[in-house]
């Protein structure tokens, strides 16, 4: 994974500075509240619900084991022993003083992290794919890529104040793992006669206007790659609203534009600056792809599995992937226990995944957007070891996939901006399903619960999605049909009126039973829906 | 009634205003109808708590009790991690907040 040299480390430390200065002069009142909140959101603070809250960039969801053994100290010097993993590939602490933010992030740069660009109207953590470098689909791996807009983006001077925040994706492969569609550029990295480029996939999103990102060009050659994505950013920092933060989103300029006319106006600005040389020497780029060699990969590896234990056996396949290299799976360990938080990780179970990590997976892990943790190169000898001891620490679940791996965002519990709680509902839900024995049958079922419309609980994208409304002063949930967020990108519909919280995880069994009932061999629950259509469903749940 | 919160500068902690000094305890707020604005302003600029405003409450066993379900989740804690809130051995507590 990519090391930071003394031009990163710098930049870094000075900023920890920086604001360790602007958090004192507000703590002696030289700043206000509003002088100071900008300050503190670029650098990843909130304000929320019972404390402030840090959000710390994971770049592209890599991590080493030492970097999650300080997470794991951050939680317990500073916070209350937990983090949350998000949705954004990130972590999340939910009760940081502001005398001692500053500690915190001079805690992190000491491992090469930081929270810079996790809030504010900038380009936030480029993510990608979270089995990148071990995917057997892969064409190469998109991480460098990530590296390289992600080194472009920092404290890039132009993209400081953008109309809205900007959420870029890389992926390469031809399955989508990183929800690329719904972002506000997501960048595919294809091959055509035999040459390496991007599609450019710009204008997606989800919040409050969900949209799916069309395709403004087919291929850009990766020579040119930081070059026409400063040509996107550019355009819409130049015509992006900014008179109305709803409507200030690039997935609304596109929109409002037209993707024909936005293409044309960003070839122009691209044009114009293939003259300036913008883009950053290709050795850079060889510089960077040398931190994404393959580990040492055993060339003969066993790749049998003692299937024996039932349990084992269940895990193997539920939470097992394919790997790049005969010998080896990627293992996804669960933060989804059943009647858990979704993406809640304690300071020791951190360091558990991080021994494991070191232990058998050449030093790396991965953050998923679906907020599970991945171990990316795994002997399959060594599976039934790591198991038994994720076993062991509640971390065992065999539910990736299902209708019990449920995102939810943290909503009414920990959020200012939420209307209604997201984690209850998806306890409730994984204990009736885990009760109920259905989850098997289910098969591959991907539940997400939002909140708010802000939708940071991926809702639009669930096949089934549950978002979170206020009535009245009252907690009420509607229910969304048909998402996805993969390759076969759709936005999910409303059933209909909404539901309180009972009503809800009765609803969502009502909806599994209708897929139970008619489903044909082979579908998914998406797929009988897109078959079917919403009326079958609608009956079922209203009458 | 109208009672006034904000959370604390340094650690950020919910409080609410007493009369006198802050609480984080949500029973000891007084009713601030008629000088909300004058107590919010005086207390952000001694500095002890972050952007305080007023919301509504209602009496409940005599103690006040914020009128929107957002507010009490602010007074008591995250009902998902009772362990984590004011009141973690009251085992009914999440009846207050819902």
């Amino acid at each position: 994974m990519y090391l930071y040299d003394q031009y990163d480390q710098a930049m870094v430390d000075a900023r920890v500075e920086e604001f360790r200065d602007q958090a004192r002069r507000r703590l002696e009142g030289k700043l206000t509240e509003a002088q100071f909140t900008p300050l503190r959101l670029k650098n990843g603070l909130y304000l929320q619900l019972h404390a402030y809250m840090l959000r710390v960039a994971v770049p592209y969801g890599t991590l080493n084991s030492r970097q999650m053994h300080a997470l794991a100290d951050i939680a317990d010097k500073y916070d209350r022993g937990y983090g949350h993993f998000t949705t954004r590939q990130n972590i999340q602490y939910n009760w940081i003083k502001l005398e001692e933010a500053a500690d915190i992030l001079a805690d992190l740069a000491k491992v090469e992290m930081h929270a810079i660009q996790t809030s504010g109207n900038c380009i936030r953590n480029i993510s990608s794919d979270h089995f990148a470098g071990a995917a057997k689909d892969e064409l190469v791996d998109p991480r460098p890529y990530a590296e390289l807009l992600r080194q472009w983006s920092s404290f890039h001077p132009e993209f400081n104040a953008l109309p809205r925040k900007f959420k870029i994706a890389v992926i390469a492969s031809d399955t989508d793992r990183a929800a690329m569609r719904l972002h506000d550029i997501g960048i595919h990295i294809v091959e055509h006669g035999g040459e390496l480029g991007a599609a450019f996939y710009v204008g997606g999103g989800m919040g409050r206007t969900p949209m799916i990102a069309p395709c403004i060009k087919e291929f850009v050659p990766l020579y040119q790659l930081v070059t026409y994505t400063e040509a996107c950013l550019r355009v819409y920092n130049r015509e992006g609203r900014r008179d109305n933060k709803y409507k200030a989103r690039i997935k609304i300029l596109v929109h409002e534009m037209g993707a024909e006319a936005y293409t044309k106006a960003v070839d122009a600005e691209f044009e114009h600056m293939l003259g300036q040389g913008i883009e950053p020497p290709f050795a850079e780029l060889e510089r960077i792809r040398t931190f994404f060699q393959d580990p040492p990969f055993e060339e003969d590896a066993n790749g049998e599995i003692d299937r024996s234990d039932p349990d084992f056996a269940l895990w193997v396949d539920r939470n097992t992937v394919s790997h790049k290299t005969e010998g080896y799976a990627s293992a996804v360990i669960s933060l989804k226990p059943v009647g858990g938080i979704p993406g809640d990780a304690t300071s020791d179970q951190m360091r558990l995944m991080a021994d494991l990590a070191k232990a058998y997976s050449f030093d790396e892990l991965r953050v998923m957007h679906t907020q599970n943790i991945v171990l990316p190169h795994v002997r399959k000898a060594d599976l039934h070891t790591l198991w038994t001891a994720l076993e062991e620490a509640g971390l065992g679940s065999p539910n990736l996939d299902t209708v019990e791996d449920i995102i939810a965002c943290p909503g009414l519990d920990y959020c200012s901006l939420a209307n209604a709680r997201s984690i209850p509902v998806a306890q409730k839900i994984s204990e009736r399903f885990s009760a109920s024995g259905k989850t098997e049958a289910l098969g591959q079922l991907k539940l997400k619960i939002s909140g708010c419309i802000n939708a940071c609980g991926h809702h639009h994208a669930g096949h089934i999605g549950i978002l979170g409304v206020d009535r009245k002063g009252v907690e009420n949930y509607q229910l969304l049909l048909g998402g996805s967020e993969a390759e076969d990108v759709s936005l999910a519909k409303i059933t209909g009126p909404g539901f309180d919280e009972a009503g809800i995880v009765d609803a969502v069994e009502t909806a599994a039973d209708v897929y139970l009932r008619e489903r044909e061999d082979g579908e998914r629950f998406l797929d009988t829906y897109r078959r079917i259509g919403m009326n079958p469903f609608k009956e079922a749940l209203y009458g | 009634m109208r009672i006034l919160t904000g959370n604390d500068l340094k650690s950020g902690a919910v409080t609410w205003w007493t009369g006198s000094d802050w609480s984080l305890h949500v029973e000891d707020a007084v009713d601030v109808s008629g000088c909300e604005d004058e107590t919010a302003r005086r207390e952000e600029a001694s500095r002890r708590v972050n952007v305080p405003y007023a919301i509504d409450a209602e009496l409940h066993d005599g103690k006040p009790r914020p009128a929107h379900i957002k507010d009490r989740v602010r007074a008591l804690g995250p009902t998902v991690r009772p362990d984590l809130t004011l009141k973690p051995a009251d085992p009914d507590i999440g009846n207050w907040v819902i």
